[in-house]
């Protein structure tokens, strides 16, 4: 890492290589692996992340979710995707 | 080692499975050997020897029942793991079945062929130790001549694409090195530092004089960690714990006694904190006679003080309970003669005075240091 990943609508984020995204049998959840860390993923956390390939935009995410979660306001969806990929991105959980 | 859990959601620290706690990290001290003699070095003063090492099928078979039981992640440590010669066979294993590894290591032994090998056997993450930012300070903390090529190493696993966490053990004799320690990390394109504090027992205890910083040492290093995350935010990750003589209530060590992580010794033995033979009178199973999980959930000494229907008042009524679990065992052994006495890091112990006698030695000069040596 060298400079801070500021997530906009255009980036790209996936995880980094030292990050695993794996299901956890013995705790029924979806996890991320991290040097000394293991982020649990809500359910949410989960959709949003499981979409983050490094190959479709946020916009892209966006789409994606709004397509699955219609009952859910565009608006509400953006910002907490925004919210929790800038929060991931500085815990060092999701890069660009 | 501080391993944190963090949460997408609201469910408590742990999570119990059907009423157990599952472990989630796993550090293998693989070895005692080190060519290093840090004066502050975590493991005890009864070193293990090499001929009482267990054998790679010991450790291939510990790794198995490890990620049966839902461990995530390993860490090879020792001493200094990669005097074994079988770390590449272990780290592809732990891979296999689903482990993250982590080697912990002080890099003097290192190459770069070695190095990749390793990453191409699978390994995630490389945590490389530094006693200090210049050769002068970093080499006499060390008692061995290896900061250069601490650095060296470091470089080469960047150049290998290889996340790297610069471990800095910080204290009275090269605090003042914090800002130059962070830029070093940086400098080096870390992802992580851990800013550590010496840990007082085993070796540690015996030169704790020579180590622990004063009030405004360690005031001061605050400020600039307080002031280097803002400044490195998203780029350098520091982790940072105040040492516990000068908190108020202590850390919760090893997130609780038997609850979320184990120890491997490297003759075998199963350990709930890598420090915990320095409470004496405690026994240890091995993995070369139980499985893992038995130890873990059946063993008298990961019992002993799991949960909190072992502790005493304070803690007992206190709504602390859960989260630091009353300290750590191995500190209240070492600094009131008792591991079931409330930590005397926390301000509500009735041992909080033990603490009186280090912290107005803190302020006299510095006495030589008592090298880690087999024998010693
Ligand atoms: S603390 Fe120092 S002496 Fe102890 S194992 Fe680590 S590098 Fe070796
Ligand atoms: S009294 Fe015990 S539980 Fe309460 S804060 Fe102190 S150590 Fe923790």
């Amino acid at each position: 890492m060298s400079k801070r990943f500021i997530v906009s609508a255009e980036s790209t984020p996936k995880l980094p290589r030292h990050a695993k995204l794996r299901f956890d049998k013995a705790r029924d959840k979806w996890i991320i692996l991290a040097p000394e860390r293991v982020f649990e993923l809500d359910h949410v956390a989960y959709e949003v992340i499981s979409r983050c390939d490094g190959g479709r935009s946020v916009e892209q995410v966006i789409d994606s979710l709004c397509e699955k979660f219609d009952q859910v306001g565009r608006e509400v969806i953006m910002t907490d995707v925004t919210n929790m990929l800038q929060d991931l991105a500085d815990k060092g959980f999701v890069v660009t | 080692m501080s391993d944190v859990i963090e949460q997408g959601t609201k469910a408590s620290a742990t999570v119990p499975v059907a009423d157990r706690v599952v472990p989630y990290a796993l550090l293998a001290e693989l070895t005692h050997r080190c060519p290093l003699q840090c004066p502050y070095c975590s493991n005890p003063l009864e070193l293990e020897r090499s001929s009482n090492e267990i054998q790679t099928e010991d450790w291939l078979r510990v790794i198995d029942q490890a990620a049966e039981m839902g461990i995530l992640h390993i860490h090879f440590s020792g001493g200094e793991p990669t005097v074994r010669k079988d770390l590449e066979v272990l780290v592809e294993h732990a891979g296999r079945v689903g482990l993250y590894s982590n080697l912990i290591t002080s890099a003097v032994l290192l190459t770069r062929d070695r190095l990749e090998r390793l990453r191409d056997m699978g390994l995630d993450h490389v945590q490389v130790s530094f006693q200090g930012t210049t050769p002068d300070i970093a080499d006499r903390v060390a008692g061995f001549a290896g900061h250069k090529k601490k650095l060296q190493a470091a470089r080469w696993v960047r150049e290998l694409d290889m996340p790297l966490t610069v471990n800095a053990v910080m204290h009275r004799q090269n605090l003042h090195q914090l800002p130059d320690m962070i830029d070093m990390a940086v400098a080096l394109d870390a992802e992580r530092l851990e800013v550590a504090q010496v840990q007082y027992y085993g070796w540690a205890l015996r030169n704790r004089a020579a180590f622990l910083p004063t009030r405004e040492q360690l005031d001061e290093a605050t400020g600039q960690v307080e002031e280097a995350r803002s400044q490195h935010k998203g780029v350098l990750v520091i982790d940072y714990v105040v040492p516990d003589y000068y908190a108020r209530r202590p850390k919760s060590c090893m997130g609780g006694w038997g609850r979320q992580f184990l120890n491997i010794t490297p003759s075998g033995k199963v350990l709930p904190c890598h420090a915990a033979e320095s409470i004496a009178g405690l026994q240890f199973d091995s993995v070369k006679d139980k499985p893992l999980a038995w130890i873990w959930e059946e063993s008298a000494s990961f019992n002993l003080y799991r949960g909190t229907g072992w502790m005493p008042e304070p803690c007992r009524s206190c709504d602390r309970r859960e989260i630091d679990w009353g300290g750590c065992r191995c500190q209240a052994f070492a600094l009131t003669g008792d591991a079931a006495n409330t930590d005397p890091a926390c301000e509500l112990s009735p041992h909080r005075d033990v603490l009186e006698m280090p912290l107005k030695e803190s302020n006299a000069a510095a006495p030589d240091f008592i090298y880690r040596r087999i024998g010693a």
